[in-house]
């Protein structure tokens, strides 16, 4: 049996599956204050009277670190970031114990100037002076060349707890993502550490010695012990498991919108023969741009418990909400006394509906049943209009090769899947208005939860060789190998599969569960003075978001269960 | 977090998949250690700064400047219709105001292709800068143009399509032509004579570093522009003036360049050459899209940099001013020197004949080129063209504020062309923009 357990802002949802389907599902209130109680209880409560040896794997999708970094209570951590020649490092600055050091590093890895040992040396003594715990360490094109970053950790080893490393982020370039993504990886490891560390204890507390593993913002799991050093990846999961959820009833080959229709927000992904479709670049979140994995997804401040508004002859839905619907005690109209208006959801009080709604239907001249039929009709419009604008984006995204420009891949979705409480309300309007088939998820109450007990490990690796120099590098990796002139692109490839093996196994991965696929394979022939002098080879390997193969058949028994 | 000052379009497309052959200088290598150092830098994610996907150039696009022999399909690749999409990408955005400004980071480059088409020359095919100006003179009715053109070699394309335009300022800053290809763009290249003055050349001594370029610029070229007033400014921004580039002999620097985009303040600028693909381009570009940003480029800096080792000699300064007086002085004296032109014309028309080399095709082509003298328009253009590949063509333009007169003695020379003399048969009809073709070898 697998437990998935995913924390919302109001509800925490859990679901015990098995190999026939849904054991047992329930909600639990979200403690913000206290999610650490949140979480042990939904556990206590789906476990009990159940034997816990059956439990084979336990994940986790928390708002712990996500919630952190936006409310900006983070921890004070030390930063020293070597640039060289280029933009200002000081405009990337993330924290005040933030220190722009020498050293340069050029695109091919080369050294330009050596790190000053002394310099390092003294701002080590100043960070420890102020009591700074962590250090994160980042330089430029250190996803090449790692050797400053490391030498600077030299420097400073035994001075400092803990120390964060760029080139472990990530292996793509972007020196501002790398010291963000390092920074809070740094600055949230103590709570993140801290928090998995008391669960774990308590679960075995209670017999249930299983290995925990956590949901990430790219749709997939990695196992605690790997998520310590890099807890940055567990933010943004919430998402991230709906949309797993919605993985398990989407139909192959086939691309699909998924909309998860919250009280807040609705948050919109696609999924591209059962894969959900990825961030090119990385996680934005406040401030910070990242280099963290994740789904490719568009949140808007439309849910059905925004507030509504007749502003100028329009109907205006959110951004903001104000507590729930009037239906439910609340103070502002919303979309959901639209739907108590229309008859359509009847455990409230419709009364209260209709008196939130009495003034925009006066405004507007109509009746409230009408004013409650426009307001939902708007709802689903601006809804639908994000969705296209999405797609229109994702179709736009630059390319850099003349069969990309001409060949590439252009999304585009016949069916939408929908998930989250008002769902099934507006799935019907919303395939009425539009060209979209609209279905809502089985399960929809929670799907997400099964989104996260049943997701796959996942990992990256780039692959980076440059036979002039002789160098096979994987710098995220600890790889590095010398190679020879005639080092091939397939040699590479294999490589980058053998890499990407060892760490989804490491970071928890079942062998059954490796679906792995080459995301990027570029070769180019590099030419100085007329004569090809070397090979510059680039692979990037990816193990695809996915559900886990041992309850494929549950997914088939879930629809099956919810159709009855 | 970065801010741009000024909102920046870029459509960067680096053509990974597309070479002249694999070791030529224009190759697949060409922009990967620029991605690398762009992608790195963290350009993409400065607020106002937005990458456009480059939509291809339609065939009435490049009809609109060109006449391909045979037909544009011969004549270019698919790389050609995108990079010079990428060009006309970025002037839409421009003057569809989402962007104030934008670089299109394209290749392959255009400035050596001239009006005629039988190939390659200089690494060019089409003239990705012309194709964005007609079209945005077609699409939005822009007037008067400038284009300066900062790559190493005379612009000498450029130069030929607008030879005849006095709306469209042509100022190419280039290295002597007696030392580097194509061998033309001396201060005596002025235009035709109903566009004197408005193809202006700096032609500059071997071994200027970034104090001669930038005295041009703030001396000739800028005072230049304040007088011709146009409304859109192009930059053709070559980086092959670096001190690094393997095949000229300058010594300009990546903050030179981004100092030179910032006092120019162009509108729009489109990569041409540059083949320091490591030691140059990445610092260059970098250097160019901050400065275009309105952002900081003072630590913009390549890594084997040293001022002292590149400093011009005071004799190059002394020539560049030498050179920058006599520009100056043919702008002053434009209307004077065409007036001088015109008298010692006879008759209605001005003809001359050219050869001209394809040195990336090995084409040879002789030109006898007749334009149509008159006071009110550009003036009716006839270009008799046949080269070596055996094709043997007319192409006749008639400008886009073509009088009457001009536009009945350009449909004339059309439909007068017969198969006695051409294969083919080409008319420009800018007014109407409307591109026709006579097949005459079937007939």
């Amino acid at each position: 049996m697998i437990i998935g357990l995913d924390v919302g802002g109001t509800h925490t949802d859990v679901v015990l599956l098995d190999n026939h389907g849904l054991v047992n599902e329930i909600k639990v209130y979200t403690d913000s204050t206290d999610l650490f109680s949140t979480v042990l209880n939904g556990l206590r409560k789906i476990t009990q009277d159940i034997n816990p040896k059956l439990i084979k794997r336990v994940v986790l999708s928390t708002t712990l670190t996500t919630n952190f970094i936006v409310q900006g209570t983070l921890p004070e951590v030390g930063m020293i970031v070597s640039s060289g020649p280029g933009i200002d490092p000081m405009l990337f600055k993330t924290n005040g114990h933030y220190y722009p050091v020498s050293g340069s590093i050029d695109h091919r890895g080369r050294r330009v100037e050596a790190i000053d040992h002394d310099e390092v040396k003294s701002i080590g003594s100043k960070l420890r002076a102020d009591g700074v715990r962590q250090l994160g360490i980042v330089g430029k094109f250190s996803a090449r060349n790692p050797s400053h970053e490391l030498e600077i950790r030299r420097i400073l080893k035994g001075r400092f707890d803990d120390f964060f490393l760029g080139h472990r982020v990530s292996g793509n370039l972007n020196f501002q993502r790398r010291i963000a993504t390092t920074y809070l990886n740094a600055a949230v490891y103590p709570i993140h550490k801290h928090f998995f560390q008391a669960v774990k204890k308590s679960l075995d507390q209670q017999g249930l010695k299983v290995p925990i593993h956590i949901l990430k913002a790219d749709g997939g799991t990695m196992n605690f012990e790997s998520s310590i050093h890099f807890p940055g990846q567990t933010i943004l999961s919430g998402p991230a498991a709906s949309v797993m959820g919605a993985t398990a009833y989407a139909p192959a080959e086939e691309d699909i919108l998924v909309f998860d229709i919250g009280g807040t927000t609705t948050d919109m992904a696609i999924l591209i023969d059962r894969a959900p479709l990825l961030d090119p670049v990385g996680i934005e979140l406040g401030k910070y741009k990242t280099l963290i994995r994740a789904l490719k997804t568009r949140s808007i401040g439309i849910g059905g418990d925004s507030v509504v508004r007749f502003k100028a002859g329009e109907i205006e839905i959110g951004p903001d909400r104000a507590g729930y619907a009037m239906a439910y005690g609340g103070t502002r109209p919303t979309p959901t006394d639209a739907l108590a208006v229309m008859g359509k959801m009847t455990d409230c009080d419709r009364d209260k509906a209709r008196k939130g709604l009495e003034p925009i239907a006066s405004e507007m001249g109509i009746s409230i049943e009408e004013a409650a039929q426009k307001i939902f009709d708007r709802t689903c419009c601006l809804i639908l209009k994000a969705a296209d604008k999405m797609v229109d984006q994702i179709n736009s995204k630059p390319v850099y090769t003349v069969h990309e420009l001409q060949e590439g891949y252009q999304v585009k979705p016949k069916k939408i899947l929908v998930l989250g409480g008002p769902a099934p309300y507006f799935a019907e309007h919303l395939e009425k208005i539009s060209e979209y088939t609209v279905t809502v998820i089985p399960s929809w109450k929670v799907a997400n939860a099964i989104g996260a007990a049943l997701a796959r490990t996942t990992c990256e690796v780039t692959l980076f060789a440059d036979t002039e120099r002789g160098i096979l590098t994987a710098p995220e990796e600890k790889f590095k190998k010398n190679i020879s002139r005639d080092f091939t692109r397939d040699q590479a490839v294999q490589q980058a599969y053998e890499l990407l093996k060892q760490k989804a196994l490491q970071i928890g991965a079942s062998s059954e569960d490796l679906e792995m696929e080459i995301l990027e394979d570029q070769l180019f022939n590099m030419v100085r003075g007329f004569q090809t002098t070397g090979r510059n080879i680039r692979i990037k390997a990816q193990v695809k978001p996915g559900l886990i193969q041992r309850y494929k058949d549950v997914v088939e028994k879930l629809s099956l269960q919810s159709d009855s | 977090m970065l801010y741009a000052k000024k909102k920046t379009g870029l459509v960067f497309f680096p053509a990974f998949d597309w070479a002249i052959d694999p070791t030529h200088p224009e190759r697949e290598e060409r922009l990967l250690y620029t991605q690398d150092q762009v992608f790195e830098e963290g350009l993409f994610d400065i607020e106002g700064l937005t990458e456009f996907k480059p939509d291809p150039v339609t065939i009435n696009d490049v009809n609109r400047i060109h006449f391909c022999v045979p037909d544009a399909w011969k004549v270019m690749t698919e790389s050609h219709f995108i990079s010079a999409g990428g060009a006309k990408t970025i002037g839409m955005a421009v003057l569809d105001k989402k962007v104030e400004c934008g670089f299109a980071l394209v290749r392959p480059p255009g400035h050596h292709a001239m009006r005629v088409v039988h190939g390659a020359r200089g690494f060019c095919n089409v003239n990705i800068e012309a194709i964005m100006i007609e079209f945005l003179r077609a699409a939005y009715g822009i007037g008067k143009v400038a284009i300066v053109d900062t790559d190493c070699h005379h612009g000498d394309g450029t130069q030929d399509i607008y030879w005849h335009d006095p709306n469209t300022l042509f100022i190419s800053i280039h290295q002597d032509g007696r030392t580097l290809y194509p061998g033309s763009g001396f201060t005596n290249e002025l235009g035709g004579p109903n566009a004197v003055g408005t193809t202006l050349n700096i032609p500059l001594p071997p071994n200027t570093s970034d104090e001669g370029f930038l005295y041009a610029i703030e001396n000739v070229v800028l005072p230049i522009l304040d007088d011709f007033k146009p409304d859109i400014i192009i930059n053709s921004a070559g980086q092959d003036n670096h001190y690094s580039d393997p095949i000229t002999n300058m010594n300009f620097s990546a903050r030179g360049y981004a100092e030179l985009t910032s006092l120019l303040q162009a509108d729009i600028a489109v990569l041409e050459g540059g083949y320091s693909i490591e030691g140059a381009l990445p610092y260059v570009n970098t250097g160019i899209i901050l400065a275009m940003a309105g952002l900081d480029y003072s630590n913009i800096r390549e890594p084997d940099y040293d001022p002292d080792r590149i400093r011009q000699s005071s004799v190059v300064t002394a020539q560049i001013a030498e050179i920058g007086k006599i520009v100056l002085e043919n702008w002053r004296n434009r209307e004077k020197i065409e007036k001088q032109m015109k008298q010692g014309l006879k008759g209605k028309y001005s003809d001359r004949t050219r050869r001209i080399y394809y040195d990336t095709d090995g084409i040879s082509e002789i030109q006898k080129e007749r334009i149509c003298i008159c006071k009110d328009c550009g003036g009716a253009l006839r270009i008799e063209t046949s080269a070596d590949t055996g094709a043997q063509a007319l192409a006749v333009h008639i400008p886009i504020d073509a009088c009457k007169i001009c536009r009945n003695e350009g449909q004339r020379w059309f439909e007068e062309a017969n198969s006695k003399d051409f294969h083919r048969a080409y008319l420009q009809n800018r007014p109407e923009d409307k591109y026709l073709e006579k097949n005459l070898s079937h007939k």
